[in-house]
């Protein structure tokens, strides 16, 4: 890591790190609970050293059950901590996803506002590295559809260091989808970063011609792709929408209204997605800015193959992104 | 055994009792409408527990828990309120008969999702222990819950935690028709690794005495506790239950066992309550069970502006 002026280069593990650091040093409520998430140092290293320098009672180790600790993060959040339960991969969610939707997600509003569950959830996402069927997924789509849930898609750097911090003070439950395929990337942040906005998606590069709208492992990609497409004389627009629930449909309706033209990244499945749900919002309070139909590119409706060449087609890629683009333009 | 003290215990038996005949019958009116599960027979297992425990303590239930919330010492105004969906309803009407709240009363409600309750506590338990309090959690559920896999998780953390609760089976021996007998190669549901004990639900001096022993070592070790309450519901599953599953004989045979006169006639040997005073205690229920439909039928409806609240805090 190296300092020049006000801004350090940082891999998006260490900024996920340091964010948790933070946490841990800011606030004794806070704790992190979850599967080799102490001794092992995380599945992913994240939290490597924390046990050692905050102790057993504040970075927990937990068995292999993953309803067991996701409902106790919820009670303890409920009686006054700041859990943050950390889901080894997302795909381990859905043996909690009951623990997740019946109760951090509804407590508050079917007990008629008398409680609050401030639970932190962070979870290791993404598509690739060969993984199989059953550990590639993209479940964003699955919790951006509950009530009561926040949902944040950490597709940057800035967000991996500093989201946390802002999460941390939400009175609502916070599922963070953390992308694996990113840790070892390195990229430049500012040290003094603002606090992170849980409402609002960014605006990552202007642009006149076309709105690139996408999240998580889509961002790199997308902003790839319109450094190359810039080569070509095609201005984009990419934008992070970073909070999938609620969904801020101000930020790319005014990237609309001001390029007629929009692209829907994601990885996940193209049927009930959240690009579905971005198309609809467009089709609704957007319609009369286009000048050409709503575009998507999703992940390919299957189950995640494992041979390299089949996985790889079953997202989108940077040249699908930039090919995808300039059809759109060049049609008209 | 203290006479003023057991004389409320046998006031809060019968106030279950009567509470949820008038809700059943209410039911039948479509007064309260959803699902409706009965507590009826099991009073003695809700009222000696909660007789142990402290204002500090936490509650946690099922979906058949208006015996506990009464027992907790819920309004029954505002439980009666929240069946019919008022806004002064305890959950202001959102919850319905299977979610009833009151966080005054640290009661964290029905969780209407088998075994959904069990990590919750543990979870509540714990920032007991972390946050230095002396207070303990304590977790109702069935026998049906010993199947699934958070039960095992909630045990398992629990003692691996060293946390303060109280987990409570209430083994009424069936689960819908499914008898513990079909489910389990194991009918005697206590779990190794944590201190456990089997009292006569139905004996409410019984459970009273093995709740005050099983709160005191919860409390003086703040380690976990598993108390198995062997008890029946004379009622049908549900309000939708033609009870195919099990024959009326058995049925009767239990309600020989019930709780209530077994305990009136504990009291009337002591001499410690004459027959006129039952009759009074009846009497007085009657009143008060009469208010609470009162107050349920005169409650306001929640305006629809207000449908959205309660998603998120600040909107």
């Amino acid at each position: 890591m190296k300092n020049s002026m006000a801004t350090l280069s940082i891999t998006y593990r260490e900024a996920l790190k340091q964010g948790l650091h933070e946490a841990l040093q800011n606030d004794k409520r806070v704790f992190l609970m979850g599967e080799d998430v102490g001794r092992y140092g995380g599945a992913f290293a994240v939290s490597k050293g924390l046990l050692q320098e905050f102790g057993e009672e504040r970075i927990m180790d937990v068995p292999l059950l993953e309803t067991g600790f996701v409902g106790a993060g919820i009670g303890a959040a409920m009686a006054g901590m700041k859990p943050i339960i950390e889901i080894m991969t997302a795909n381990f969610s859905l043996l909690a996803m009951d623990q997740i939707v019946n109760n951090a997600a509804t407590l508050q509003h079917m007990s008629g506002g008398q409680l609050n569950v401030p639970i932190i959830i962070r979870m290791g996402s993404g598509i690739g590295r060969q993984l199989g069927a059953q550990h590639s997924h993209s479940w964003e789509p699955f919790y951006a559809h509950i009530p009561g849930l926040i949902v944040l898609s950490v597709g940057t750097h800035e967000d991996a260091r500093s989201i946390l911090h802002a999460a941390l003070q939400s009175p609502d439950p916070v599922l963070l989808f953390e992308y694996t395929m990113m840790l070892n990337i390195e990229k430049e942040i500012a040290t003094d970063l603002p606090i992170a906005s849980l409402s609002k998606a960014k605006v990552l590069k202007e642009g006149k011609d076309i709105s690139i709208i996408t999240y998580g492992t889509g961002v790199y990609k997308s902003l790839e792709a319109a450094a190359e497409l810039a080569t070509v004389g095609i201005d984009a627009e990419v934008i992070d929408l970073r909070v999938l629930r609620p969904l801020d449909e101000f930020t790319f309706l005014a990237s609309i209204a001001k390029t007629h033209r929009v692209l829907i990244v994601e990885d996940a499945w193209r049927s009930v997605s959240i690009s579905s749900e971005v198309s609809a919002r467009i089709m609704e309070n957007g319609f009369y800015y286009l000048a050409a139909p709503v575009q998507r590119l999703c992940g390919i409706d299957v189950p995640i193959p494992y041979p390299a060449h089949l996985e790889e087609a079953a997202i989108p890629q940077k040249n699908d992104i930039i090919n995808a683009v300039k059809k759109m333009i060049y049609r008209n | 055994m203290d006479a003023k003290k057991d004389l409320l215990l046998l006031y809060q038996m019968l106030l279950i009792r009567r509470f949820e005949e008038k809700a059943a019958e209410l039911y039948t009116k479509a007064k309260i409408r959803g699902f409706l599960h009965l507590y009826i027979g099991e009073e003695a297992t809700a009222v000696g527990v909660m007789q142990a425990l402290t204002d500090d303590d936490n509650v946690f239930s099922t979906y058949r828990e208006h015996g506990h919330a009464l027992a907790r010492g819920i309004d029954p105004d505002i439980i009666m309120a929240e069946m019919y969906g008022k806004l002064e309803g305890c959950s202001r009407g959102r919850g319905s008969s299977m979610h009833l709240f009151d966080a005054s009363k640290k009661f964290y409600g029905g969780n209407a999702v088998v075994s959904g309750n069990l990590p919750i506590a543990v979870g509540m338990a714990l920032a007991s222990k972390k946050q230095k309090k002396n207070n303990i959690t304590c977790c109702f559920f069935s026998e049906d819950d010993v199947s699934k896999c958070e039960f095992h998780e909630a045990l398992n953390l629990a003692a691996l935690w060293k946390v303060p609760i109280l987990f409570i089976c209430e083994n009424n021996l069936y689960a819908m028709g499914n008898a513990v007998r079909y489910s389990h190669t194991v009918t005697n549901l206590e779990k190794k690794g944590i201190a456990s004990s089997t009292v006569d639900g139905m004996n409410l001096i019984k459970v009273m005495h093995d709740a005050n022993t099983a709160v005191e070592k919860v409390r003086s070790s703040g380690k976990p506790y598993l108390l198995i309450c062997n008890t029946y519901r004379f009622r049908a599953y549900s309000m939708f239950d033609t009870e195919l599953y099990r024959a009326k004989k058995e049925v009767e045979e239990w309600k020989r066992r019930d709780p209530i006169p077994q305990f009136e006639q504990f009291l009337l040997q002591q001499q410690w309550i004459t027959e006129n005073e039952i009759t009074a205690f009846e009497s007085k229920i009657k009143t008060k069970i009469q208010k609470a439909l009162d107050f349920a039928e005169e409650g306001a409806r929640e305006p629809l502006e207000q449908l959205t609240k309660f998603v998120y805090t600040k909107i």
